[in-house]
């Protein structure tokens, strides 16, 4: 039998929802239509078999910072070529940062962007509407006009770039709750980082390169958070990066701010001892810090002060990579190795388990996106099947040349992960299988 | 050594090394011919990415002194126009048979980049790169000339030892680097050998100018100058140059005014007297005299600044011989 990866029915065999006890899960029609003791299933004619013994199986990833980079740097990333990278890393669902060309910042943009979603296939693009005109910090978009349109946005932010101005994002912040928006605020203070290059410390006093210090994040983070609460909305922190940010998030949550964080893969593992060969791959905004701030965003993500892991995704041009650190761009890419760092970093350290994975990397972003209709749900009947199935016994050396995504600034490079994603379904249908993105056209023999 | 890149990257030996090979290059530039035989059918290629007509200078006369082919090559650009590419640069020397690159460049860590990046060629047919300052990181053979003049004047006998101090370290010495550490890579080159080769090093500097995790460096800091040199009396005082751009920029400025930052930082006739008669004034130049340095001060019997000069020549001949020749300096420089 030889069902279409578009209609056909699959039984996943002997896998571990959430890491837990083993059980067939059957998808159908587009949504879970069953989950049984291992051999007891009611299979539907023709299904397609996945032999996931061991394997387990996780709520579609669901990425709330990812830049694909279309439309204007179609050399570095389209929403093809990045959400075919997604499906590859276990993702269902993207979010596209607005820092594009033009900016995100109108109805019209957001719908071309949610539409090259639409039509790539891969996974739901969902794209973030610029809190301000231009990403200029100066007046705010049309977030109205963007949030009515097909793209239905939700999550606002000016990424790349801080809201610094306090009374404009005392505005933005009010304005969008009339539709229950977020905005996600990428923290950095502009006066205290001109010109930097890295984390100020010991390492840049050392290297000669440009101090990016930790209070220029923290600073923003606490002043947003105390804002947040006085005009009652919802706020969202963007990638944070030191102990300090830390501090002030869990210390906000227990004065009942609703605020959310965010940690990126590579903040979970990788230091600013990096900088000292002077490779631009490990130049990111923010900057890699300490293993001191290493340890406490973990410590935030196992302990629910940080929310959720987004990528922050960030493909570059070769040539924007390989020139000296000082004119080199900021950013790496993640959509391929975020479930491997993750599962290194908290899972096999015991500090989280799968559940908190799927918590931290589905359900918590599905929710903050207000996309949680359709992604981030229970492995359970009737839910819509966007599913990820890995294999966490297996292991990998990452090359950034084989990659999926187009550009190949992964900061993992050469380097051992563990896990491997066997297999991605969006809404029943297999975008990947065996490891292996599965054209959305394409029949498949499984 | 394979590459110069940071005085980090020196052991004792081999620093003392350099200085020693310094020496005899100082020696022979005394006589009547100057010009050595031994680099004769290399290819030395002076790159610079940033204005320095004295470097440049210096090493091209080092170069031309050991009898190598010199290519002076400057290519423009910034951070912000990036002009010509520093790889497609690297490859351009490479395939042009350039034995060493000598590079000067706005970026901190372009010559690490060029000595380990590949683009250069890698195993036998490998480009020695010689660090000549980037951005605020290091700039080894200012601090090996600067180390090269103290040890001549301060080591053996107080005034200069008879043979330059040969086959000896810095032990105890004691130093003090004055004014703008943050970007400085003469200062950050400085701390690292100065302590290899046993001196005492302390930095005095508005808490604007000292880098943030300057507490981890192998050096004493200071805020206060008059201080600095009654308590230590330091065997040598290195006046650092102040970048005027350091005083502009409204609210970013590093201090309020000149004025203030002479009264304070500047080595005047006042400071000079509270040193021992026999300290020595130092300064990279080029100095912007009655700023960090009065006249008084630079044209001082101690000051050693425009020996300095003559000296940065015998020891960036040095640097270029041990790359290119070898790691000792027997036969030819005899
Ligand atoms: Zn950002």
């Amino acid at each position: 039998m030889t069902p279409t990866a578009t209609t056909g029915a699959w039984v996943l065999r002997s896998v571990r929802p959430l890491g837990g006890e083993p059980a067939d899960v059957v998808l159908a029609d587009g949504v879970v239509r069953q989950v049984a003791a291992p051999g007891t299933a009611s299979v539907p004619d023709g299904a397609a078999v996945v032999e996931g013994e061991g394997h387990v199986l996780l709520p579609g990833l669901v990425d709330l910072h990812t830049h694909l980079r279309e439309p204007g740097r179609e050399d570095a990333e389209t929403v093809l070529s990045g959400t075919r990278a997604a499906a590859a890393g276990g993702f269902t669902a993207v979010h596209a940062m607005a820092n594009t060309s033009p900016v995100a910042d109108t109805a019209g943009v957001v719908e071309q962007v949610w539409r090259l979603g639409q039509e790539a296939g891969w996974v739901d693009v969902h794209p973030v509407g610029a809190v301000t005109v231009g990403l200029d910090g100066e007046r705010l978009a049309e977030l109205g006009a963007m949030a009515d349109s097909k793209a239905r946005v939700r999550v606002f932010s000016d990424d790349g770039r801080c809201v610094h101005d306090p009374i404009l994002m005392r505005r933005a912040l009010e304005y969008v709750k009339a539709f229950d928006g977020v905005v996600a605020q990428h923290a950095q203070e502009p006066r205290l980082t001109e010109g930097a290059q890295m984390n100020e410390g010991v390492v840049s006093a050392e290297i000669g390169l440009a101090g990016w210090p930790a209070v220029a994040e923290e600073a923003i983070i606490a002043r947003d958070v105390l804002l947040a609460e006085h005009v009652g909305s919802r706020l969202h922190v963007c990638h944070l990066s030191t102990a300090g940010s830390v501090e002030i998030v869990r210390w906000a949550k227990a004065r009942g701010i609703d605020v959310t964080a965010e940690v990126t893969p590579h903040h979970l593992v990788l230091t600013d001892e990096l900088a000292r060969g002077y490779d631009p791959v490990f130049k990111v905004n923010p900057p890699l810090r300490t293993a001191k701030d290493v340890e406490a965003v973990r410590e935030g993500l196992a302990d629910g002060t940080i929310d959720i892991v987004a990528t922050d995704h960030a493909p570059h041009t070769r040539e924007d990579k390989d020139c000296e650190w000082g004119a080199a761009a900021f950013g790496m890419t993640g959509l391929e190795t975020a479930l491997s760092v993750v599962q290194q970093t908290m899972v096999d350290t015991g500090r989280m388990t799968w559940a908190d994975v799927a918590r931290v990397m589905s359900t918590n972003p599905a929710r903050i996106g207000r996309i949680d209709g359709a992604h981030g749900r229970p492995v359970e009947e009737g839910e819509p099947a966007n599913l990820v199935l890995v294999d966490p016994t297996a292991s990998r050396t990452v090359d950034g040349a084989a990659q999926v995504t187009a550009s190949s600034n992964t900061p993992f490079q050469g380097t051992q992960l563990p896990g491997r994603v066997v297999a991605t379904f969006l809404r029943g249908r297999a975008t990947v299988l065996d490891g292996v993105p599965v054209d959305p056209t394409s029949e498949v023999v499984a | 050594m394979k590459h110069l890149l940071s005085t980090q990257d020196l052991s004792k030996d081999e620093a003392v090394t350099v200085l020693d090979t310094a020496a005899q290059m100082a020696a022979t530039q005394s006589r009547e011919i100057k010009k050595l035989p031994t680099l004769r059918g290399r290819t030395v290629v002076n790159l610079f990415f940033e204005d320095s007509t004295r470097t440049r200078i210096s090493f091209e006369t080092a170069a031309k002194r050991l009898s190598a082919d010199v290519i002076n090559f400057s290519a423009k650009g910034s951070s912000v126009s990036k002009g010509e590419s520093l790889k497609d640069t690297a490859l351009t020397l490479h395939a042009m048979g350039a034995d060493a690159v000598v590079v000067r460049h706005w970026a901190s860590g372009a010559p690490h980049q060029l000595a380990y990046s590949g683009w250069l060629g890698g195993g036998d047919d490998h480009v020695a790169v010689l660090n000549a300052g980037d951005g605020t990181h290091q700039h080894p053979t200012q601090a090996l000339l600067d180390a090269f003049t103290m040890r001549r004047h301060l080591v053996g006998r107080v005034g200069g030892a008879p043979d330059d101090g040969v086959g000896s370290d810095l032990a105890g010495v004691k130093v003090a680097i004055v004014g703008d550490v943050l970007h400085s890579r003469v200062a950050r080159s400085n701390v690292h050998l100065l302590r290899t080769l046993g001196a005492d090093v302390e930095l005095v500097a508005p808490p604007t100018l000292l880098p943030v995790g300057v507490e981890t460096w192998p050096c004493t800091t200071s805020y206060d100058l008059d201080e600095t040199l009654a308590r230590r009396q330091p065997d040598a005082v290195m006046m650092l140059r102040v970048q005027r751009e350091r005083m502009s920029g409204g609210a970013g400025a590093f201090f309020p005014s000149p004025l203030e930052y002479t009264r304070r930082y500047g080595l005047d006739a006042r400071r000079l007297a509270m040193l021992p008669s026999h300290s020595i004034v130092m300064h990279p130049g080029p100095m912007n005299r009655g700023l960090e340095i009065s006249a008084e001060a630079a044209d001082s019997p101690g000051s050693v600044i425009v020996e300095q000069v003559a000296n940065g020549v015998a020891v960036r001949m040095a640097a270029l011989y041990l790359l290119l020749a070898g790691t000792s300096a027997e036969g030819s420089v005899q």
